[in-house]
């Protein structure tokens, strides 16, 4: 009985500042995606009227909202691959005996995490100038065609997802090498001894035993690369053609440019149904059987 | 125990913090606050303290917005209750704010005015900020667009002066667009609205119709004002690029990359730092050129306002009128290039006398207001988003207006209802 009511005491203030700050916003989001919320309403909330679904059942039928899904899935599906490589290479390369400068290569690999977007963005849209960036300018330097980059619709978001895996995988990054030091030698030790190349050794050692720690980057990365926003916003503002227009930039655009929250929370939710059932089937997947 | 102990804490804190904001309004310094919008808040603080001299015990603290985010920072204000005492406001922006009833009306303060003469400022450009028959801003300095040209390219061709309709400007360009797709005869940053806007604004159709119920976009009029921007890019005559592909406008210019450039007069000052003084003699502005003879533009620029729940509404008022006289205004252009809304200004040494200013005083008397609704920006960007598809050459010219139309009667669905159950859209 006083333990119980012990444990109450102890977990109230938590309940409180969740309930406050998680529950509360959440459903009141939920009750907004039913209404028609706008700048009338904001205005006089007499101007308010309820529309069941009417925000989602329009949204699916805007091309836009498609397209920013299309853009999303995209950016994840090519995007998340790279970065988990990426970040999986940098640590087998940092974690390699022969590699020298450990720590000057760790920080300087995790430095673009720690770096505000906004001031690398700025960087590399002069990077990928098409007049007068250093990109193009090798390029063109080595004899092969100039691109738009941040121009072009079909090179924006390639360029986007560059920029989004250069920026994002020094934190994978340090998550396997702490996955890498766990695996004990002996294993390598007995495969060599056995004759395993260099290969089988990453195929039948390395990967199993980062398997828990791949599992939980990689849906912590896919979640991460659903909510893409940041990156468009700085670097091209959804455009051009609205190429890199995310759905978490539409949701943005719909709320806070044209005070739509009616809509606005109808995106949100729509973007957690997808974000949950694609991470709770890669959960599944886990689960049952090996690895990818 | 604890709680109840840090509630008293916080509830002396509050207490105190209220008690130093009372005090502070009664030791006699007022403080304004005013809002700016983009580069204006820089140039605005070197008049202030003339008009801080003038009124002893009034301070302004101007905040700078950034032009992308002053959009959501004036919504978010109001929504929040924290809006300032007086802002700057593109005079597009103003339907929404009124409909939102966050602005002052300002009818009896101009009638009892000695320094704002309506008379004296451009028509078209004042009513943008009367909505209803109600007047909620004091316009501040005039955008419009008009052509930036190369004088000497057209020179070569054998024009001695710059184009007067669409045929003969079209002429040109075509004769400037060689060799195909390395030079161009115009700019139209694919991603922005305002040259279109302005080459529909001189159509004789208004753009929305049925009192702002519907979109009007399948008019004769804008179809032909959207062949014409299509074909400019159709015909590699304008550069499929947005601002941001572009890189740098102003050298591209002086490089002859194109002749032409549809924008406003806040790149009169760019142009005369950015090009080399050699080159100074070979551009000019001119009017934009309309399906026959001199055509009409759009009367942009800002206004400024005073927000219903400031508690210094004479002081803000004070400011608008200090900010309106023909003097500060002129200085206001020398220091930033901002044009005056008012003909008395341009009466000044300063903007009667510079040849680049001079057609931008000739376009104003041929301004268009754009229509009074609380979505135009949103239906304008739509406009702008199918616009640069039909020059992708994805959407047919009857193709895109309608897609237009239908955009805009979408967004202006919550106006209709409004209008017709009897709830005002404009308090």
């Amino acid at each position: 009985m006083n333990t119980t009511r012990a444990a109450w005491v102890f977990i109230t203030p938590a309940l409180i500042v969740l309930g406050l700050f998680f529950l509360l916003p959440v459903v009141a989001a939920l009750v907004l995606s039913v209404t028609d919320y706008d700048l009338y309403a904001l205005a006089d909330i007499r101007n308010l009227r309820f529309v069941a679904l009417e925000n989602y059942w329009t949204l699916l039928q805007r091309p836009l909202f498609w397209s920013a899904l299309g853009h999303t899935v995209y950016f994840v599906v090519v995007g998340v691959p790279l970065s988990l490589g990426a970040s999986l290479g940098a640590a087998m390369l940092l974690n390699s005996p022969l590699a020298r400068f450990k720590p000057f290569f760790r920080t300087a690999l995790f430095a673009p995490v720690v770096t505000t977007v906004v001031a690398v963005a700025v960087i590399w849209r002069y990077l990928f100038n098409t007049k007068y960036g250093l990109v193009n300018y090798t390029l063109d330097s080595i004899g092969m065609p100039t691109v738009d980059w941040l121009g072009d619709p079909h090179w924006a978001m390639p360029t986007i997802i560059l920029f989004a895996v250069w920026k994002n995988f020094g934190y994978n990054m340090i998550i396997f090498m702490a996955g890498l030091q766990a695996i004990p030698g002996d294993l390598y030790e007995a495969a060599r001894i056995d004759g395993a190349s260099a290969w089988a050794q990453f195929r039948h050692i390395t990967l199993p035993m980062l398997k828990p720690t791949m599992v939980m980057v990689g849906i912590l990365t896919v979640s991460g690369y659903f909510q893409l926003f940041a990156e468009p916003y700085v670097m091209t503002e959804g455009g051009p053609l609205q190429s890199t227009t995310s759905v978490l930039y539409l949701m943005y655009e719909e709320g806070f440019k044209w005070w739509n929250l009616g809509s606005a929370s109808a995106v949100a939710f729509i973007l957690f149904v997808i974000m949950f059932v694609v991470t709770a089937a890669m959960l599944r997947l886990s689960k049952r059987g090996e690895p990818a | 125990m604890r709680v109840a102990r840090l509630a008293l804490v916080a509830a002396l804190v509050l207490a105190s913090a209220g008690l130093a904001s009372c005090a502070k309004e009664d030791s006699g310094t007022r403080t304004l606050e005013f809002w700016t919008i983009g580069r204006e808040g820089e140039a605005v603080q070197k008049l202030l303290p003339e008009f801080e001299r003038e009124h002893p015990g009034l301070h302004v603290s101007v905040q700078q917005l950034p032009l992308t985010a002053a959009h959501q920072k004036l919504l978010t204000a109001y929504a929040g209750d924290s809006t300032p005492d007086i802002t700057q406001l593109g005079n597009t922006w103003i339907p929404e704010m009124v409909a939102l009833g966050a602005l002052e009306p300002l009818d009896a303060r101009v009638h009892a005015s000695k320094v704002v003469d309506k008379g004296d400022y451009f028509p078209a450009i004042w009513s943008t900020n009367v909505i209803d028959g109600t007047l909620y801003g004091v316009p501040w300095y005039v955008d419009t667009r008009l052509l930036f040209y190369r004088k000497d390219m057209l020179a070569k061709l054998g024009y001695d002066h710059p184009p007067k309709d669409w045929a003969e400007w079209q002429a040109m360009m075509a004769k400037l667009s060689q060799p195909k797709g390395k030079a161009f005869g115009v700019l139209l940053p694919t991603n922005e609205f305002e040259q279109l806007l302005a080459l529909a604004l001189q159509q004789p159709e208004p753009l929305l119709r049925d009192d702002g119920r519907y979109g009007n976009f399948q008019s004769a009029g804008f179809k032909k004002a959207l062949a014409f921007y299509v074909s400019l890019f159709k015909e590699q005559q304008a550069p499929m690029m947005t601002n941001v592909g572009i890189g740098n406008p102003w050298a591209a210019f002086g490089q002859g990359f194109y002749a032409f450039y549809l924008s406003g007069p806040w790149n009169i000052g760019e142009f005369r730092k950015r090009l080399p003084p050699g080159q100074q003699g070979d551009w000019s502005t001119t009017p934009l050129p309309g399906p026959t003879g001199p055509g009409a533009s759009n009367a942009g620029g800002s206004s400024l306002v005073i927000y219903r729940a400031s508690k210094h509404k004479d002081d803000a008022w004070a400011l608008i009128e200090f900010l309106s006289r023909p003097a500060i205004q002129e200085r206001f252009y020398q220091i930033l290039g901002d044009m005056p809304p008012r003909r008395s200004s341009w009466a000044a040494p300063a903007l009667r006398d510079d040849d680049k200013a001079i057609a931008f005083r000739d376009q104003l008397e041929r301004v268009k207001a754009t229509p009074p609704v609380a979505e135009w920006e949103r239906i304008v960007t739509e406009m702008q988003l199918v616009a640069a598809q039909a020059a992708h050459g994805d959407l047919t010219i009857d193709q895109a207006a309608a897609e237009i139309d239908r955009r805009a009667d979408r967004l202006l669905e919550k106006r209709r209802w409004m209008l017709d159950h009897g709830h005002k859209a404009t308090p």
